[in-house]
C-alpha cells in the first residue's frame, strides 16, 4: 500500500516537471530583416514556396492570444471576418491560396497579394506579423494540440480556436468553386 | 497636523519613513533591555543578592522602562505627524466638495474611534490595577446586590452608546453616499467619458455639438468650480477611477456603463490611479487632473478641438512620413492626418501634455525617443511593440511628435 502510494507520488513528480512552461517575451527580438523600409509597390503575386523565413515568435498560446487581439485591433476582420471569410477568402477552412506554412502567410501579410490584400510591409512589427501567423493558423486547426485555448473577452458561441476540427491543407486558386 | 516633509533634493522623504524607522529602532533597544535586565536578575539570585541589591535593580529596570516608554512615544508621534495633509494624490487633501464630504465622514470616525480606544484602554488599565491590589476576593465572587446593579448599569449604558454610535456612524455615510450621486442629472456642467484599457485612460470630450468632441488621453484638464459629470467604461478588464484629492473610487466594469461628478474647488494637478488590480502594470496606470480657471480651460479646449499642426519644418515632415509609413499609424491617430485608429493613444496634441505611457514618465525628448524604441522597458507587457527606427528616422518622429501642440 505505501509503496504504491509512493510510486503515485513520484509519477506525479514527474509529470509535473515534465510539464513545459511556456515563456513569455517581453522584449522583442531583434528584427531579422530591415523592418523600416521604403514599399515599392502594395501588392505583389507572392509564390508558394516558403520565402527563407525565421519564426521569431513560437506558436505559444501567449502569441496566439495576442495575434487573435491585433486581428480584431489592426482590421483583419474588415475582410476576412472571424475566419470565415466575406470581401477576402476565409481562413478556418483547408483550401489556402499561397500556402499554409507559417512563412508563406508571413509573407501574405508583409507583401499583400492581389485582389485586395494590402502590403502590410514596415507597418506592423515582425515579431507582431508572426503572432497574427500563429492565430491565422490556429482558425483551421494547424497548431499543436498542447498550445492552450485562447480566451474571448466576448462570449463565444463556438469552441476556442485551437480545438477547432484540424484541416488538412488544400492548394486552392483564387475564385474556384469547391 | 501639518505635514513635516523633509526635501532632500528632488525626492521628498515624508516622516512616514522616519516614523517607522523610529519604531522598528525601538523594537530593537527594547528587545536588547529586555535580555539585558533578564540577565542581571539571575546572575544576583545566584549570588544571593541582599534586599538592598535587589531595590536598586528595580530602580534600574524602572528606569529603562521610562526610556523604552518615551522611544516608544517618540516614534508614535513622529509616525502620527507623517499623515501629511498636503499633496497632490492624498484623500485627507480635499479639493472638491466630493472629497471635503468623505474627509469630514473620515475625520469624525477618525476622532471618534480614538476616543473610544483611549477609554476602552483606560477602563481595562484600571481594572486590571483594581484587579491585582485586590486581596479579598469574596466581593468579587459574591458581589452585594449594590454591586451587582452598579455593573449591570455600566455594561448596558456602554452597549446602548456603543450602539448608538454604530447607528450614527450609518446614517451618517448612508446620508455621505447620497451626497456623492445626488443631482447627477441636474448637474448641467461638463461631461466627460473615461474608458479604462490596459494600461491607460482614453478621454473623450462629449458635447451635444459633434464638432466639439475630442479625444485625447491621461491628462484630463477640468474647468474649476464647475461639476463635471464622468461616465465610465471599462476597455478590457476592471479598472477603477480614482482621484482621492477630489473624490471616491468608482470601478469601470466592461460592457457597464457607470457615472460620477467631481468638481474641484482649487486649480491645481491632482493624480489619479487606477484603483483595481488590472494586470502587469496596474501600478504604472496613472493618469492627472488638470484644474484650471474657465478660461484657461476654454483656451485650452479651443485648442484640443482642433486638428493637428501641420508640420512646419524639414525634419518634421519627414517624421509625419515616417508616422504614417511606421508601425505607429496601426495604433494611433492623429487627426487632421490619415492616421486614424483608436487602439492606442490618441496623440493629435501629444505636445502638450505632460507626461506619457499614463503618467510614468515626463513628456521629454529622451523619454519619448526611449519609449518609442522599446517601451517594454518601462512598462513590460504593453502593448506598444519595440520599433525598429533608423537614427535618423527616429530623430524626425520625435520632432514631428513634439511639434503637435
Amino acid at each position: 500500500m505505501r509503496k504504491s502510494l509512493l510510486c503515485l507520488v513520484c509519477v506525479h513528480l514527474c509529470l509535473s516537471v515534465a510539464c513545459k512552461r511556456e515563456t513569455r517575451q517581453f522584449t522583442a527580438p531583434p528584427a531579422t530583416n530591415e523592418s523600416y523600409s521604403v514599399t515599392m509597390s502594395e501588392i505583389h503575386p507572392g509564390t508558394t514556396a516558403p520565402p527563407p523565413l525565421q519564426n521569431a515568435a513560437g506558436e505559444q498560446a501567449y502569441d496566439v492570444n495576442t495575434g487573435k487581439q491585433l486581428f480584431m485591433q489592426y482590421n483583419c476582420v474588415g475582410c476576412h471576418f472571424n475566419g470565415g471569410g466575406g470581401i477576402g477568402p476565409p481562413l478556418m477552412d483547408a483550401q489556402w491560396i499561397y500556402g499554409s506554412n507559417p512563412e508563406n502567410i508571413y509573407s501574405t501579410i508583409v507583401e499583400g497579394r492581389p485582389n485586395g490584400m494590402p502590403s502590410f510591409r514596415a507597418k506592423i512589427p515582425d515579431s507582431q506579423v508572426w503572432q497574427l501567423v500563429a492565430y491565422v493558423r490556429s482558425l483551421s486547426g494547424q497548431l499543436r494540440k498542447d498550445v492552450a485555448p485562447t480566451r474571448s473577452d466576448d462570449m463565444n458561441a463556438h469552441r476556442s480556436e485551437q480545438r477547432t476540427k484540424r484541416e488538412t491543407p488544400k492548394q486552392s486558386t483564387p475564385g474556384e468553386i469547391h | 497636523m501639518r505635514s513635516l516633509v523633509l526635501k532632500v533634493g528632488s525626492k521628498e522623504i515624508s516622516l512616514c519613513n522616519l516614523g517607522v524607522l523610529c519604531v522598528s529602532l525601538v523594537g530593537f533597544a527594547k528587545k536588547s533591555f529586555t535580555t539585558e535586565t533578564q540577565r542581571t536578575p539571575r546572575l544576583h539570585r545566584e549570588e544571593r543578592a541582599d534586599d538592598l541589591c535587589g531595590k536598586a535593580l528595580m530602580k534600574q529596570s524602572g528606569s529603562t522602562n521610562r526610556i523604552r516608554l518615551v522611544l516608544v512615544a517618540f516614534g508614535a508621534a513622529l509616525f502620527l505627524c507623517s499623515c501629511s495633509r498636503e499633496g497632490i494624490q492624498n484623500s485627507i487633501n480635499p479639493a472638491g466638495p466630493n472629497a471635503a464630504n468623505l474627509d469630514r465622514l473620515w475625520w469624525l470616525m477618525f476622532w471618534v474611534c480614538t476616543a473610544v480606544y483611549v477609554l476602552t484602554m483606560i477602563a481595562i488599565f484600571i481594572a486590571i490595577r483594581n484587579g491585582t491590589r485586590r486581596r479579598d476576593l469574596n466581593p468579587v465572587l459574591d458581589p452585594s446586590p449594590e454591586t451587582e446593579r452598579r455593573k449591570r448599569n455600566a455594561v448596558v449604558s456602554a452597549v446602548v452608546v456603543t450602539t448608538a454610535i454604530l447607528f450614527f456612524f450609518l446614517i451618517y455615510s448612508y446620508s455621505t453616499g447620497r451626497a456623492l450621486t445626488a443631482d447627477l442629472a441636474h448637474k448641467n456642467g461638463l461631461s466627460i467619458e473615461v474608458t479604462g484599457h490596459q494600461w491607460w485612460w482614453e478621454v473623450r470630450y462629449n458635447d451635444v455639438d459633434a464638432s466639439n468632441m475630442f479625444t485625447t488621453a491621461n491628462e484630463i484638464h477640468i474647468p474649476v468650480g464647475v461639476p463635471v459629470l464622468f461616465t465610465l467604461r471599462g476597455g478590457d478588464v476592471i479598472h477603477s477611477f480614482w482621484v482621492p484629492n477630489l473624490a471616491g473610487k468608482k470601478d469601470l466594469i466592461p460592457g457597464k456603463i457607470s457615472t460620477m461628478w467631481l468638481q474641484a474647488d482649487k486649480p491645481g494637478v491632482y493624480r489619479g490611479q487606477c484603483a483595481e488590480y488590472c494586470g502587469l502594470q496596474h501600478a504604472r496606470m496613472a493618469f492627472w487632473i488638470v484644474a484650471e480657471p474657465q478660461d484657461q480651460f476654454n483656451a485650452w479646449r479651443q485648442n484640443a478641438v482642433q486638428a493637428a499642426v501641420p508640420p512646419s519644418t524639414d525634419s518634421q515632415r519627414y517624421g509625419q512620413q515616417v508616422f504614417l509609413s511606421a508601425p505607429c499609424v496601426m495604433c494611433h491617430a492623429i487627426s487632421g492626418t490619415p492616421a486614424g485608429s483608436n487602439f492606442g493613444p490618441n496623440l493629435t496634441h501629444i505636445g502638450s501634455r505632460n507626461t506619457i505611457a499614463a503618467a510614468t514618465l515626463s513628456n521629454t525628448r529622451e523619454h519619448l525617443t526611449r519609449w518609442i524604441v522599446d517601451s517594454q522597458q518601462f512598462k513590460p507587457g504593453n502593448k506598444m511593440p519595440a520599433n525598429n527606427l533608423g537614427q535618423k528616422e527616429l530623430d524626425a518622429l520625435v520632432d514631428y511628435l513634439q511639434s503637435l501642440k
